[in-house]
């Protein structure tokens, strides 16, 4: 733990463009993480944060659609880019497919990965619309979930995929 | 009923749903959405935040504090020590010996010293940064063996060994014909919830109490120790439970609570404290490391005549529950078998390691992992197969225990034995430059609290216009209780609509969320308060329609008389009335072990088997799950879709002690306390889980259902160890296994 220095403080603000609004950040220092300013700054706290080192996944937002750990991204060098958080990627107050799907069958039990858990399969599922188990289970084995042993969270992203398919049919 | 993982779950669940459907969460669409509140996401306008310092060393005295600089720091509003504490200065679950910032002397790395309010979490860290701690290092003990030598120096003034029991029982001079042996070892596995420790308390307006949102497992014992510590009448505290992110046992013992609530009442802001990983590993405690010797005596047929155990437990330097984690270890000895004769010593002891209590298992896990390991050796002493030892030796309802109680639990387990040896076999061919094993293991586990204590559970209800209220002080951590409540409530009451009030200390307590108790204790309390206020409903229906009472039921969501002379919704008998009832339910009573280790201790027990299959690679001493198989013994599912996830996600559990969990200390500092170096089970690690549900309905149970959480854990860990034994033709004797053990 390094005490900050007070010259890391910084009274300029900046903007993010998160879910698709302009938001100022004031305060803070320079080097906040994104995790940090989506929860303490934006007040988004739908964003969990359980590692603080990219192990857990329970951070995940999407970057210019790419899958990060908000923990791992200094909030500055995300200026500029489309981040999308959980408050982001259905519109508010309303569940999606993955959301729905992930309540009805059994995925969440204290939720505190979900909503990484939910950003990680829309993720998935826009790069691979057809995954196999295994494919499944290595796009989500960067976020832990302590507690269903994810046999139900397969089940939900299954489901996902396969209501995907028939839509399109 | 067996439940195919791929089919747990696609059984229709109507919105709402009665018992025994798989009724979809209450809190599952805001936890989706994101939009749930968990601990560490509650904040208020203007709050504080507050942090700990820690105790860098296990075993220092303080020769001196200054927190003098710390507290001139502009936007510092109070640091406080031991001697800032107005009331009790230790705590404790069973034994208040847990100070609440350390007193002249340290015990553990990480054991609190003091801790600061300030304007901000940097301002925080640099304000703990500032306090200047004198110590004076002593050798610390970290060897739990030791500490059962009375010899040795204590390190606490209540002496090293916190509970010694023996269980003496039968025949001692029993001897073979086949004898088998072994020590075995368990590390420190972590809870490793992830939502981490966190809390808001706010001072009431004008000083005197304080109310707290928090993550916990037993609302109303944290209000017991806060307000001890605090000096306040029990009322003065009001705890709201906070979302709570997973909770496994950590967070039956006090963590952050009293910190939060004397920083609030003394600079009379709102504070907000939040563990990062690396505190949460060392802020609460974790399950005991154990040693454990086993002997066990049989007749050739592999029939068990007499056992021999001895365990040593590392509690680390305060009680918590180790006494009572003590008492599960010897009276679980046996495992789920007919044994007339046993001797048996254990012990819990103090060390300068991380403090040990609650977890998921709660003792049984450190039983079962020896007494399988024993049962895998003897069947191989007696040439016979692996469910077939097992088979002989089944407990049976009305088997005396080896504590001279007599099961009087529903005990299928020649069935739970025979249904997951039937379960098909996983059809993934064997992996590459790897071999293939199969491995057995049987557990039992007691449910609720044991030797004498009542730990009984209050709910409250009210029906007006169709709509029931619940109140309750149950933790809802995750395993779906407010599921289950509004379950109870529309099966009993006949209603759609299930109100769930705020969950806090405003109404009698829950007991904690723990031993497998809250489907029994705060259901029974649930259905006792619904079927007060059924009564009194039908009551009114029987009076205004002049009915006979007897004949009036619930069916669905009318009240009906059976003779069919009337059918009135219970919307519209209930409208313009208002019931109010509050039930208390308690279990029998249990009774302390005597010296000899005997006594009805234990309320009731649940059984679970596991077969498990695994590849190994021998050269590369990795090991990977192919499948997990179970049958266990729920009495009754009340919510198939709630009990697979607790049987999956306990199997999940068991697996990681059997393969990477273990938080580990060298000379009493903790080397790998993050979850870069902690490893817990990922998606790729967890295997196909194959579920057969025994469905016995529980005769003591006021649903006819068992608890569900622990079972699953138990027994998973020595099942996946005995695949690996079967794979390479060796013997493993700890947990976690790591690649050198089973390296050839």
């Amino acid at each position: 733990m390094t005490p900050m220095n007070d010259a890391a403080h910084s009274d300029v603000a900046y903007n993010l463009h998160v879910n698709g609004q302009q938001r100022e950040v004031v305060g803070g220092s320079v080097g906040e993480s994104l995790l940090h300013v989506l929860r303490e700054r934006l007040g988004l706290m739908g964003t969990k944060g359980a590692c603080e080192q990219g192990e857990c996944g329970s951070c995940s937002v999407l970057v210019e659609d790419v899958l990060v750990c908000a923990c791992l991204v200094m909030a500055r060098s995300a200026v500029g880019q489309r981040i999308v958080t959980i408050e982001g990627i259905s519109p508010i107050g309303t569940p999606n497919d993955v959301q729905r799907a992930f309540v009805h069958a059994g995925a969440v039990q204290c939720g505190f990965c979900t909503p990484g858990l939910v950003i990680a399969t829309h993720s998935l599922l826009d790069r691979n619309s057809e995954p196999t188990e295994l494919e499944i289970r290595e796009g989500l084995a960067g976020n832990i979930c302590r507690c269903t042993g994810y046999g139900r969270i397969l089940d939900a992203v299954q489901r996902v995929a396969a209501d995907r398919q028939g839509g399109r049919e | 009923m067996t439940v195919g993982a791929a089919s747990a779950s696609s059984s229709a669940s109507t919105p709402g749903g009665r018992l025994g459907d798989s009724a979809p969460r209450p809190d599952g669409i805001a936890k989706a959405l994101g939009t749930f509140s968990f601990a560490g996401d509650i904040t208020a306008d203007g709050c504080l935040w507050g942090a700990t310092l820690r105790s860098p060393h296990p075993h220092a005295l303080i020769v001196s504090i200054d927190v003098s600089s710390a507290l001139k720091m502009p936007g510092v509003h109070a640091v406080v020590t031991a001697a800032d504490v107005p009331g009790s200065a230790t705590y404790g679950l069973i034994i208040s010996d847990q100070p609440v910032f350390a007193q002249g002397v340290v015990r553990f790395v990480g054991e609190p010293v003091a801790a600061v309010a300030a304007d901000d979490p940097d301002l925080c860290r640099r304000a703990l940064a500032a306090i200047v701690v004198e110590y004076e290092v002593l050798t610390p003990l970290t060897d739990p063996e030791k500490a059962t030598d009375e010899s040795v120096p204590s390190i606490h003034p209540a002496g090293n060994v916190v509970r010694h029991q023996r269980i003496v029982c039968g025949d001692q001079s029993i001897e073979g014909p086949v004898v088998v042996e072994g020590t075995y070892h368990l590390g420190r596995q972590d809870q490793a919830f992830l939502g981490l420790e966190a809390a808001l308390a706010i001072p009431d307006p004008g000083g005197g109490g304080v109310e707290i949102h928090v993550a916990t497992q037993w609302l109303h014992e944290d209000r017991r120790q806060m307000a001890a510590c605090l000096a306040l009448p029990d009322e003065e505290v009001r705890i709201v439970l906070a979302g709570v992110g997973g909770a496994f046992g950590a967070r039956e013992d006090i963590s952050l609570q009293i910190h939060c609530g004397l920083l609030a009442l003394k600079t009379g802001r709102a504070v907000r404290m939040a563990y990062d990983r690396s505190e949460s590993f060392v802020g609460h405690v974790h399950r005991h490391p154990a040693t454990v010797f086993m002997r066990h005596h049989a007749d050739h047929d592999g029939v068990i005549r007499r056992i021999e155990a001895r365990f040593v437990l590392d509690g680390g330097p305060y009680a918590s529950t180790s006494s009572a984690v003590l008492l599960n270890a010897v009276t679980h000895a046996q495992g789920p078998y007919r044994c007339p004769n046993a001797t048996i010593d254990g012990w819990a002891v103090r060390t300068n390691n991380l403090p040990s209590g609650a977890m998921r298992g709660f003792g049984v896990v450190q039983a079962c992992f020896a007494h399988e390991r024993q049962m895998h050796k003897l069947a191989e002493a007696c040439g016979l197969d692996q469910v077939e030892v097992r088979l002989r030796n089944a407990m049976r309802t009305g088997d005396r225990l080896i504590t001279g109680q007599v099961m009087k639990s529903v005990a299928p387990v020649e069935r739970i034995i025979r249904e997951v040896a039937a379960l098909r076999m996983p059809t993934e061919p064997v992996g590459v430059h790897a071999r293939r094993g199969v491995g057995y293991a049987v557990s039992l586990k007691n449910l609720m609290y044991s030797e004498g204590f009542d730990d009984y559970a209050v709910a409250r209800v009210r029906l007006a216009d169709g709509v029931a209220t619940v109140k309750f002080a149950t933790a809802e951590v995750g395993q779906g209780f407010v599921t289950l409540a509004q379950q109870i409530a529309r099966t009993v009451l006949g209603v759609e609509d299930v109100v769930l009030d705020r969950i806090d200390t405003l109404v009698g307590s829950g007991g904690s969320t723990s031993a497998s108790r809250q489907t029994w204790m705060s259901g029974g309390a649930v259905d006792g308060a619904c079927r007060l206020v059924r009564d009194r409903l039908l009551h009114l229906v029987a009076a205004r329609h002049g009915m006979d009472l007897s004949r009036l039921a619930i069916e669905g969501t009318d009240i009906v008389e059976t003779g069919g002379a009337l059918r009135v919704p219970v919307s519209e008998a209930s409208a313009g009335v208002e019931f109010d009832e509050t039930f208390e339910h308690h279990h029998p009573a249990t009774v302390h072990l005597d010296a000899d280790g005997q006594g009805d201790c234990h309320t009731a027990f649940a059984f679970a088997a596991h077969r498990a299959v695994v590849d190994v690679d021998p050269e590369l001493g990795v090991v990977k799950v192919v499948q997990v198989a179970t049958s266990q013994d729920v009495g009754r599912a009340l919510n198939p879709l709630a009990v697979v996830g607790q049987i999956e996600g306990g199997i999940a559990q068991g697996i990681g002690l059997a393969l990477m969990e273990e938080l580990v200390q060298i000379d009493g500092h903790v080397q790998n306390a993050t979850f870069t170096d902690y490893l817990v089970p990922t998606f790729l690690d967890m295997p196909e889980v194959v579920i057969s549900l025994v469905e016995e309905h529980e005769p003591l149970a006021p649903l006819g259902a068992k608890g569900v959480g622990e079972p699953p854990t138990i027994s998973a860990t020595p099942a996946v160890v005995a695949a690996i034994c079967d794979a390479l033709g060796i013997e493993v004797d700890r947990v976690p296994v790591r690649p050198a053990d089973i390296y050839r």
